[in-house]
């Protein structure tokens, strides 16, 4: 690393706003995932976008590489930088710019909070829809990078979908703007914010971020419904989808992770006996609609075998039941020393299937695997708790993962639905990419970073790609 | 040996079809395979090839060695009605594939401009949303993956065939309103709704402005319309400007929101129109933007709605036009020069609100292009895409045009 780099990164943040000590650095070396860990030679925490310019330059007149990072809270191991790399942190811009009611968007910086950014815009009566379970952490500059989703994801869309504009700091430090404010898809040119949105942090740096406000829903219903086995529960899913409901959330969680939900703070009052429960959401502007079609609901899930259907009689009822899901992944927490979160997801139809695939897997492993997961969505959650001090263990977790990500991705799946490929699942890359597909994705980040210095060693297996010619010239340094 | 001759040589004679008015060349590759083959050749050759679907929306205008159609690629190997996806090749008519998807109690809630037979792979490709908007989203909001082929031959596949997907970068976005620049898409996969077992449609005539404020204030209640268009006179071929309101979705829903339309019509009386009216009120729309020459998207904040509005009626006249205030989304239809185009794209700029040319003749697309004024730092971006996914040039697509 350059002498210099260290002095000069302080002088454009300040002395205090540069980790340099490793005892300071080794608190970056993870993200929400144990099994990886990188430490960086150099943290550098900007206050304001002029600071993350001036850094960004400077680090690419010098040819650093480095990797944006929010909260910290990803699951791919995305956020992580190696040695030689500095990490840019950008919590410390946390302002929210603007919210325009009468066109239902906000302008914010990197760094605001995801349930922040949702508090804001309820005075308005407006919602930031996606909402990860990280969301009381997790910042919207992550969630751009990694095109978060969340519970009501189902109905809302995930990130990708409430993003209509960026103004986007590219590794040669130089500024660009995506998109219009009005969202309309051209931008001004082809969508180019669609394809930076889940690039995770590999084409730049998102300083200023327009997203799309949706109106507060009038009437909720919220139904807690248990099971008596998984495949049922799942084939329950099924039902309501096919009937053409589409509910603001449709969640599942099985035993193993209802009994640590009820064994920790955030109990929500789930059955422990049940082998499975789904909480399902409808939500929407008239209250005799949204109860008609929770009725509809109730009466699907009981057809398919549901042992009770409970409505929630409260708003207090539902916040407990919505934390209990929520808080699930902490609460998860008692089971073991460490925790792996998978992703992957299924077409939805093949949830049964699959769900019974993974149990076995568990089984033949002597793995402990508590499911939590955006049903509606297919969007499974297999959740490993382990000690990952025990060498044996932790290779059964590694071998048990990737038999689970062969098990969605033989069911017409894919290997990660809303936690990224970071460097945790670039080995599964190559299972649903070809060589020249995997190719032509490298070469689109060549466009936006020709030296590959933004999150390097992320997303993409380069062994695994055929050649693509560079398209844009490198930077003169 | 003739470029037919090695394209005969290359593909079989049943990919070549007769020539169109102006003599080039025209393919029907048979797979997808089959259009990397001619591609990679064409690339190899130098050959300037343009894209084609069935022919109904962009003109057949550009110049180039051959054209390319997608027309014979129009299986649909894949609907599942259980997971609502489903997978058809780029070259099937909107309206076969509808009707195979309705045969199987499933839709595709999109309701591009055009003729009803233009193909899948044209609405993907220039991202033409139409009133549906309004309700389900812009084009991309319904694409689960593509297959696109590059203007070297090589196949890239992008996305997969499930609800959620963020392995990898998006591409297909990229494909999604690319206009061919980044290659030929051949293969679609598809997010589906259940057909809606209520779908009525009420119109509203009146005064520009006073409808603006009725469309204000159905948002403002919170309904939630499939599609909320305001319509000109001479597109919707009524005496004033019309205020279309679709409601589509559970019965219980559609009920409810036909009680909040009429508090919501400022005094207006929305008519309600048989189903039959309401198809063919929607069909005229969508057909009306295929008939005059040039054709054009504008997109804004929905509080400027209304100026652009006027706008539009300085600087072109009223011509034909369909909006969705609430959406922010402008379409105008009818005859303009390239002088006038551009000055517009110039003046829209200034407002950051981009201009997309859909469609037009080949002088006035060639020069104007589909995109342009692009804001900070867009240009070479666009430019380096370009050329990593055409680096020969081979596909003739007036992108920023001259």
């Amino acid at each position: 690393m350059f002498p210099t780099l260290a002095r000069d990164l302080a002088a454009i943040v300040g002395e205090t706003h540069l980790r340099q000590a490793r005892a300071e650095r080794v608190t970056y070396s993870m993200d929400g995932l144990p099994t990886h860990r990188r430490v960086p030679d150099l943290v550098v925490l900007p206050g304001s976008r002029e600071e993350v310019i001036a850094v960004v330059r400077l680090l690419a007149a010098l040819g650093v590489p480095f990797v944006p990072r929010g909260a910290g809270t990803g699951l791919s191991g995305g956020a992580l930088a190696d040695e030689g790399s500095v990490l840019l942190v950008l919590t410390r811009l946390n302002r929210i710019l603007e919210i325009d009611k009468n066109n239902r968007r906000a302008v914010v910086e990197p760094g605001v909070v995801n349930a922040k950014l949702g508090a804001a815009a309820k005075p308005h009566g407006l919602q930031y829809a996606p909402d990860p379970s990280s969301q009381s952490a997790c910042t919207i500059g992550g969630n751009v990078a990694e095109n978060a989703g969340g519970p009501h994801c189902l109905k809302y869309g995930v990130t990708a979908n409430h993003i209509l504009a960026l103004e986007v700091l590219l590794a040669d430090g130089s500024l660009v703007e995506l998109g219009s404010p009005g969202g309309e898809p051209g931008g001004g040119g082809p969508d180019l914010v669609g394809v930076f949105v889940g690039s995770e942090g590999n084409f730049g740096v998102a300083t200023k971020i327009t997203v799309r406000l949706t109106p507060l829903p009038r009437a909720i219903r919220t139904l807690l419904a248990d099971f008596s086995s998984i495949r049922t529960a799942g084939e329950a899913v099924s039902a309501i989808i096919a009937a053409g409901i589409v509910p603001a959330a449709l969640e599942m969680m099985d035993q193993s992770c209802i009994c640590a939900v009820e064994d920790s703070v955030y109990a929500a009052g789930y059955p422990r006996d049940a082998a499975a429960i789904l909480l399902v959401e409808l939500d929407g502007r008239d209250t005799g609609a949204v109860e008609a079609e929770a009725d509809a609901v109730a009466d699907l899930l009981r057809k398919a075998g549901a042992r009770s259907v409970r409505t929630a009689a409260s708003e207090a009822e539902r916040e407990r039941l919505w934390q209990g899901r929520k808080k699930a992944f902490g609460a998860m927490g008692r089971l073991s020393r460490d925790l792996v979160v998978q992703d992957a997801v299924v077409p939805r139809s093949a949830l049964p299937h699959v769900l019974d695939t993974i149990s076995t897997i568990a089984k033949n492993y002597g793995l402990v695997v508590s499911n939590v997961f955006h049903a509606g969505d297919g969007n499974l959650h297999p959740n490993i708790s382990f000690d990952a001090t025990n060498p044996t263990l932790k290779h059964s977790v590694e071998v048990a993962s990737a038999e689970i990500m062969a098990t969605c991705i033989a069911a017409g799946g894919t290997i990660t639905g809303e936690h990224g490929v970071g460097i945790d699942k670039l080995r599964y890359m190559p299972l649903i990419f070809d060589a020249e597909s995997l190719g032509a994705m490298l070469a689109v980040r060549r466009v936006f970073d020709p030296d590959e210095r933004v999150n390097p060693g992320k997303v993409v297996p380069l062994h695994a790609c055929r050649e693509w010619v560079s398209a844009r010239p490198r930077a003169v340094a | 040996m003739t470029i037919l001759d090695k394209v005969t040589a290359l593909l079989g004679e049943g990919a070549v079809l007769e020539a169109g008015t102006d003599r080039v060349p025209r393919v029907a590759p048979g797979s997808p395979d089959a259009v990397a083959l001619l591609l990679g050749t064409a690339h190899q050759e130098g050959w300037r090839v343009r894209i084609e679907g069935a022919g109904t929306w962009l003109q057949s205008d550009a110049p180039a060695d051959l054209a390319l159609t997608t027309r014979r690629l129009d299986r649909v190997p894949a609907i599942e009605p259980s997971d609502l996806t489903a997978t058809a090749e780029a070259g099937i008519g909107l309206d076969q594939l509808r009707q195979q998807l309705a045969d199987r109690g499933a839709w595709l809630a999109i309701d591009p401009p055009g003729l009803a037979g233009r193909t899948l792979g044209s609405v993907v490709a220039t991202a033409t949303a139409g009133p549906l908007r309004h309700g389900f989203g812009p084009i991309k909001d319904h694409l689960l993956g593509v297959t696109f082929v590059t203007g070297d031959g090589r196949m890239v596949q992008s996305g997969g065939r499930v609800m959620k997907n963020v392995a990898g970068y998006d591409l297909t976005r990229l494909q999604a309103g690319g206009f061919g620049a980044f290659g030929v898409i051949v293969l679609v996969h598809l997010r589906l709704r259940t057909l809606p077992r209520a779908d009525i449609t009420y119109v509203l005539e009146g005064a520009r402005e006073d409808l603006t404020q009725v469309g204000e204030d159905i948002a403002a209640a919170g309904l939630t319309p499939a599609a909320l268009e305001l319509v000109s006179p001479a597109l919707a071929r009524r005496e004033r400007w019309v205020l279309a309101v679709r409601l589509a979705g559970s019965p219980a829903l559609v009920a409810a929101d036909e009680a909040g339309l009429g508090a919501a019509s400022g005094g207006g009386r929305f008519t309600p129109l048989r189903a039959e009216e309401a198809h063919a009120f929607w069909m005229r729309l969508a057909e009306g933007f295929a008939v005059r020459p040039v054709t054009f998207r504008i997109g804004g904040v929905p509080t400027a709605s209304d100026e652009l509005l006027d706008l539009l009626q300085h600087q072109l006249g009223d011509e034909w036009i369909s909006a969705s205030p609430a959406a922010g989304a402008i379409r105008w239809t009818g005859d303009a020069s390239i002088d006038r185009l551009q000055r517009l794209r110039r003046t829209l700029a200034g407002l950051e609100v981009p201009l997309t040319l859909e469609r037009a003749p080949w002088p006035q697309r060639g020069a104007v292009g589909h995109f342009g004024a692009y804001r900070e730092g867009v240009g070479p971006l666009v430019a380096g895409l370009r050329r990593t996914f055409d680096p020969g040039g081979a596909l003739v697509v007036a992108t920023e045009g001259t």
